[in-house]
């Protein structure tokens, strides 16, 4: 937008975006754009780093000249323009938004469920894409890229539209018959799941828990314009989302006082939560914790409205999965521990600080 | 035909049934109280006449139109409601929470107009919450809370303001301070008040117009003076009193008898007449 | 998590109304029971009839081949099945009294992850362990891990409320397991020798190995009887139990010990078998009200009669192989669960 034309708000906590022309108004909390600026600059360091470093280190300058390809003349040029266009970039601007979509979504359940411990998981999305790669990777044994990613995204969404539909009784589903009837339907799933991993095998077993676990080795230029698309399709309604969000904080009955269809907005932003949660996991596999501590993290940094909020989760889930490929690619060199694992690694510990700073409560 | 009217209004839950075929014309421009013992249907008539509860059957009409016809927001521009005891997210600033209010006012693309900053920095100077407004609401008093939710009703800039028991777990000292506020948005700035109140006192001394409801059925209405009277209060509440002027007002004050008022001599009861520090020597 | 209690206090319209019925009621459990174990010992690759069945558990020949299977292979196994079922519906039990969390079991506590981890490193380090190993190294694991859970949960003013615990245990176990997947990804050859263990099975248990851990769980059993009046009193409520009179600390601490005891003996026994400790208590409420004297004994009987059952599913489904018995329960709990949450949470 205009940054001339843009005005703020009397208390100066808020920043408001407000073009002359046109019908069109923003406003976010005034700590957004720093806080914003800090991840994005932290991301881009980590990014350098995370491409430098490897079997076949490359210094940090030749990484920034390699990416904008302004050093054609180095002697290394053939060897750098490979491993970082075709090696680590693809895969480190993947983790960047899978992480991003990632803690969206994450934000939005939790917005929803009122729920600070929800995570893009909750309606099933993570078991049903398993059980739908699984099923390909184990039980058809299809080793091509192509089909995985489809698979994966049909599982998560026929679940979570099963649980949905399930949970529908009497024109609404309770957020506690969904959790139930989640819990119910993940089990058998789980289940179906084990059997093929027990009987199916070896090999494809250990790709299989690669896969469940979440990974974004591999990955090329592909899996990011898939996902892109569905960012720039998703991610702008989210944001623009965000106002109902906060209305819906305010509890049921508060909201629709205050004009709310909320029945329906619940059931628009479920939908926008778990189409962002299939179309990660389809690339990237069930990567855990992101979802659950993005938002939290940057809540205490931002505040609780949520048109701040979706946007910074989304750069911190970014900057964090980007950091978390790093330390897989480096913990257990020349071995890499999957990503999920990290995540796993850090955010639990961060949720035990949590349950310390916070256990008189 | 402006007005808020129900009209053969049977409101339930699941299959019991709370309000029978209900009929009851809201006085614009006046303070309403809603009174009755526990589980008579007052909360459930507010919620009915709100749209936060779909009727089994009848309507309810607000300035002609039926409320379940009108598009959400629209209604929400005419109509707001607060209900019980309602809570805040966590962290959540008194600003941002009165901001809330301006919500039926906007849409996906103008989502902060100039408009929106005045009249809620309006709400928040005639609630006099300015000075808490970069605050979290968390961290406020009681009393402070809700008037801050009472801003953000106000902020919705509706003509008619429906509260469900503003004052439960509220100290005295808030209790008054809140239906002082809202007596004063009804004097001052025009608002039709709709309250479900517990203590028939303060319904008594703040509203213009009360509803006794029992049992989902309306028991009386009209101005306080002329309804509340000992056999009303005896036939809904099931309570033995004594009606006597209030000393401050000169409406109705309700003194209850209870177990140990009948073991006692009548006259140690104070006249209507009397001060009450005269009272308060004759029972020594 | 807190709003989800409504789901207990919902189920107390029992079965068995009257109380009168209570005490036939769990005779006949005992009778099913015992009768859902000799049908299961008839069952395998070859079937032996029941007369055969009765001469070798009463009437033991060592010259026969048949008695032999049915005391080395057949009886350990299903008695195995029998106390594994007990102990985790009466650990569910306690964990859903405890935590006033009706999707509670002893996997809150962290036992499973706990468990699973000790196996894994086992196998990775010791290359192949006997199964009597894997079982001391569970039952340690789950100790472990529980009582780091507990302490965790435990931090600070109240103690170990509810939602503290269920949090630490969520977190912890969450946190144990990506460990165990590091190590599981990275060493394909422990993967393949512990995928059959995780996901929880009776095959090949024998004597040894029961009278090994059996002592522990019927301890546990007894215990959870002896404080099931203490556990009936705290899931009312910790502040209604200290206003009886209790002293909530201690029933919750000896509570958590008797949960270890059963938990960690029936994971180290069969694996991380789920679901039976998560379904058993809510039929059992169901049945016969909130009533802990009476969910302890149902639990234990019905807990035993569902994995006697899963079992004979397990081996009988797809025969000559196997499937998990945890995954046969699962298969026949969720449906169940399903119908539960659709009629029973009303908002």
């Amino acid at each position: 937008m205009a940054s001339e034309s843009h005005a703020h708000s009397v208390r100066g906590t808020w920043v408001t975006i407000r073009p002359r022309w046109g019908r069109f108004s923003y406003r976010f909390d005034k700590r957004v754009p720093l806080v914003a600026l800090g991840i994005v600059i932290f991301t881009l360091v980590t990014l350098v780093v995370s491409i430098s470093y490897g079997e076949y280190d490359i210094p940090p300058l030749e990484v920034v000249r390699t990416i904008f390809n302004v050093n054609q003349d180095h002697a290394d040029y053939a060897n750098y323009r490979l491993v970082v266009h075709t090696f680590r970039l693809p895969r480190i601007t993947l983790a960047f938004l899978v992480g991003m979509t990632l803690a969206v979504s994450g934000a939005i359940m939790q917005g929803i469920t009122r729920n600070p411990l929800a995570d893009p998981y909750l309606l099933g999305v993570s078991g049903g894409a398993s059980l739908a790669a699984v099923t390909v990777i184990v039980w058809l044994r299809i080793t091509t890229a192509g089909l995985l990613p489809w698979a994966a995204f049909a599982g998560a969404l026929i679940t979570a539209g099963a649980i949905y539909g399930l949970a529908w009784k009497r024109g609404s589903s309770t957020p506690i018959r969904l959790i139930l009837i989640g819990i119910a339907l993940e089990s058998v799933i789980g289940a179906v799941t084990t059997v093929m991993l027990l009987f199916g095998n070896i090999n494809d077993v250990q790709q299989a828990y690669v896969w469940l676990t979440g990974s974004v080795y591999g990955r090329n230029w592909e899996h990011v314009q898939v996902l892109g698309a569905w960012l720039i399709v998703f991610m702008p309604m989210a944001t623009l989302m965000g106002r109902e969000l906060n209305t819906m904080g305010l509890g049921d009955d508060a909201a629709k006082g205050l004009g709310q269809r909320v029945e329906r907005q619940r059931g628009l932003l479920m939908v926008v939560s778990v189409a962002l949660a299939a179309g990660a996991v389809a690339v990237a596999g069930t990567i855990g914790f992101v979802g659950l501590v993005a938002p939290h993290v940057t809540r205490r940094l931002v505040g609780p409205s949520h048109e701040g909020l979706l946007p910074v989760s989304a750069l911190f889930g970014g900057a964090l999965l980007v950091l978390a490929d790093l330390i897989g690619r480096w913990a257990i060199a020349p071995s890499e521990l999957p990503v999920g694992v990290v995540t796993a690694m850090i955010g639990a510990p961060y949720f035990i600080y949590l349950l310390y700073r916070n256990r008189n409560r | 035909m402006t007005g808020l009217y129900a009209n053969e209004l049977t409101l339930a839950y699941d299959d019991a049934s709370i309000i029978h075929n209900l009929r009851l014309a809201i006085p614009m421009g006046q303070v309403t109280a809603l009174v009755g013992p526990n589980g008579c249907g007052k909360s459930t008539l507010l919620r009915g006449i709100s749209r936060l509860l779909k009727p089994k059957h009848g309507t309810v009409i607000l300035d002609g139109q039926d409320i379940w016809k009108l598009p959400t927001k629209e209604l929400a521009k005419r109509l707001g409601i607060l209900p019980q005891s309602p809570v805040a997210p966590e962290g959540l600033t008194v600003h941002e929470l009165v901001a809330q209010g301006r919500y039926p006012h906007q849409s996906w693309l103008q989502q902060w107009s100039a408009e929106d900053e005045r009249v809620t920095q309006e709400a928040l100077a005639i609630t006099h919450i300015e000075d808490f407004a970069d605050r979290p609401v968390d961290t406020l008093s009681g009393g402070q809370r809700q008037r801050a939710w009472i801003a953000m009703t106000l902020a919705q800039d509706s003509e008619v303001i429906l509260l469900d028991e503003p004052t439960t777990f509220l100290d005295l000292a808030y209790q008054i301070d809140v239906l002082d506020l809202l007596y004063e948005l009804n004097r001052q700035r025009k608002k039709t008040i709709v309250m479900v109140v517990h203590d028939l006192n303060h319904a008594c001394r703040y509203a213009d117009y009360l509803v006794a409801v029992k049992e989902g059925q309306i028991a009386a209405q009209g101005i306080p003076s002329e309804v509340v009277t000992e056999r009303l209060v005896r036939e809904v509440f099931g309570v033995e009193c004594l009606i006597i002027p209030d000393p401050v007002t000169a409406t109705p004050l309700v003194v209850p008898v209870g177990r140990t008022g009948k073991t006692q001599p009548k006259e140690t009861v104070y006249k209507a007449d009397e001060r009450p520090d005269e009272a308060e020597r004759e029972i020594a | 998590m807190s709003v989800q209690t409504k789901v207990v206090s919902r189920n107390t319209t029992r079965i068995l109304g009257s109380r009168s019925l209570l005490l036939p009621g769990l005779v006949v459990g005992v009778v099913v029971l015992v009768g859902g174990v000799l049908w299961s010992i008839t069952l395998g690759a070859a079937d032996i009839t029941p007369d055969t069945v009765y001469a070798a558990l009463f009437n033991f020949d060592s010259t026969s081949f048949q008695h032999l299977i049915i005391q080395t292979v057949r009886l350990p196994r299903v008695l195995t099945g029998v106390i594994v079922g007990a102990s985790l519906a009466v650990a569910g039990a306690i964990m859903q009294g405890l935590t006033r969390n009706p999707l509670a079991d002893s996997g809150i506590l962290g036992i499973n992850s706990g468990a699973s981890f000790a196996v894994v490193m086992g196998v990775f380090l010791l290359g192949n362990p006997p199964l009597s190993l894997y079982a001391i190294l569970a039952f340690i694991g789950a100790g472990l891990a529980s009582g780091l859970v507990y302490m965790l949960g435990a931090m600070g003013r109240g103690g170990a409320t509810p939602l503290k615990l269920t949090l630490a245990g969520v977190i912890l176990s969450a946190f144990i397991s990506s460990f165990t997947t590091a190590i599981l990804i990275g060493d394909q050859e422990t993967l393949d020798k512990i995928r059959f263990w995780t996901a929880g099975s009776l095959a090949g248990r024998d004597m040894a190995l029961l009278t090994q851990t059996a002592p522990y769980m019927l301890a546990g059993l007894a215990g959870a009887f002896f404080i099931s009046r203490q556990i009936t009193t705290i899931s009312l409520g910790e502040d209604v139990a200290k206003g009886l009179g209790q002293q909530t600390g201690w029933v919750k601490v000896l509570a958590a010990v008797v949960v270890v005891m059963l938990a960690g003996g029936a994971v180290s026994l069969a694996g991380p078998i789920g679901f039976v400790g998560l379904v058993v208590p809510h039929v059992v409420r169901f049945m016969v009200g909130v009533d802990y004297r009476w969910v302890v004994p149902y639990s234990a009987v019905l807990g035993g009669i569902l994995v006697t059952v899963a079992d004979v599913g397990a081996r009988v489904i797809i025969r000559p192989q196997e499937l998990p018995v945890g995954v046969v329960m699962a298969i026949v709990g969720a449906p169940f669960f399903i119908w539960l949450a659709r009629w029973k949470v009303k908002r």
